[in-house]
């Protein structure tokens, strides 16, 4: 969904900017407490795992394809605001070095692949885990869907702000119904890949997921007791 | 330094990440020449609706490693894999030290892992 320079006008992708720019502000602040000695390196691979994957494209009919966005994965794994961090350092580096999504809508593009997947994905996540029973195997499978809905809701906020500062004369209702569909065809990929690499990763080192830290700290309250 | 027996079934940190980036550089540099050629989404629905001629070229789109191809290397094969393996190191060396820039240090983050401050602390004289 990398949007290319000229499809926004100029005060949107300057509002989109002020919007990523506050919000990665927040997001350096907030990302504290989410990062000690052992999460920081993790954070650091998560980025460079979304960046690989960004670059496969999986085909979903007609000529289409999709990749995954990554914002609710790192949200699960290093925490929404690590997670946002991890998500927009990839854009910077894919707009800077590769061409990938323009400049002027830089802002744009952390808005919509950053934030709104991180930080939609970590809600419903977690709102999931609120009804879900609290075990660790439900963990990656929230994740896959928190993935799934993260999608959809990016390609609403892209037909918003095209509604709003689209430069083309083109039927908003039209643009919106055309992105609704392919990106609930391209969050199926999203869900599959997000519950994949979530679920090895709370396979071998649940303590190090953000996601199940709540789970495993009270397991391990449990044992304690026990032996104590 | 012996691990507690309980840690035998565990994956360590280091394991974990040394395998999460040699996974991260096999899809960068290798199985992305796989990757479908297919507009995504977003271009699809642009084409589609009649608004992508007013794409514009990324100013950087004369880099060395624009599109995800590398600048004189004919082979496309090499030519993806070293754009993929190249931007995926620059990722991890920026969003690590952001990351090791932002942590919060001291023993407040050893004390959230006990099993690893054992492996850690010295032996008992």
């Amino acid at each position: 969904m990398h949007v290319p320079d000229g499809f926004l006008d100029a005060p949107t992708s300057v509002a989109t900017g002020v919007v990523a720019a506050a919000a990665v502000g927040v997001a350096l602040r907030r990302a504290r407490t989410e990062l000690d000695d052992r999460t920081a390196p993790l954070a650091g691979l998560v980025a460079a795992f979304v960046f690989a994957a960004q670059m496969i494209n999986f085909p979903v009919g007609a000529g289409t394809s999709g990749h995954l966005m990554g914002g609710a994965l790192a949200a699960v794994l290093v925490g929404p605001w690590t997670g946002l961090l991890c998500v927009a350092v990839v854009l910077v580096v894919q707009a800077l070095f590769m061409a990938d999504g323009g400049i002027t809508a830089l802002g744009t593009n952390v808005v919509l692949i950053g934030v709104v997947t991180a930080l939609v994905g970590y809600v419903v996540f977690r709102g999931l885990q609120a009804v879900l029973p609290r075990r660790v195997g439900t963990v990656a499978p929230a994740a896959a869907i928190a993935a799934f809905v993260s999608v959809p809701v990016a390609a609403l906020v892209f037909s918003l702000l095209f509604a709003i500062g689209g430069t083309a004369p083109v039927d908003a209702g039209k643009v919106l119904t055309a992105m609704l569909g392919w990106h609930v065809l391209i969050g199926i990929g999203e869900a599959v890949v997000t519950g994949l690499v979530v679920g090895a990763v709370v396979a071998v080192r649940p303590d190090l997921v953000r996601g199940a830290r709540p789970l495993v700290a009270a397991r391990e309250l449990e044992i304690r007791t026990v032996a104590a | 330094m012996s691990a507690p027996a309980q840690d035998r079934t565990r994956v360590s940190t280091r394991a974990l990440l040394v395998a999460g980036l040699v996974v991260a550089l096999l899809v960068a540099g290798v199985a992305s020449y796989y990757a479908s050629a297919h507009p995504d989404g977003l271009e699809h629905v642009a084409e589609q609706t009649g608004f992508l001629d007013t794409a514009e070229d990324s100013p950087t789109a004369d880099s060395p490693l624009a599109d995800y191809s590398t600048k004189g290397v004919d082979d496309e094969r090499l030519s993806v894999g070293i754009a993929g393996v190249t931007g995926t190191l620059v990722v991890l060396v920026l969003a690590g030290g952001l990351a090791l820039a932002l942590r919060r240090r001291g023993p407040a983050g050893a004390e959230e892992d006990p099993a690893d401050e054992r492996a850690h602390a010295p032996e008992r004289a």
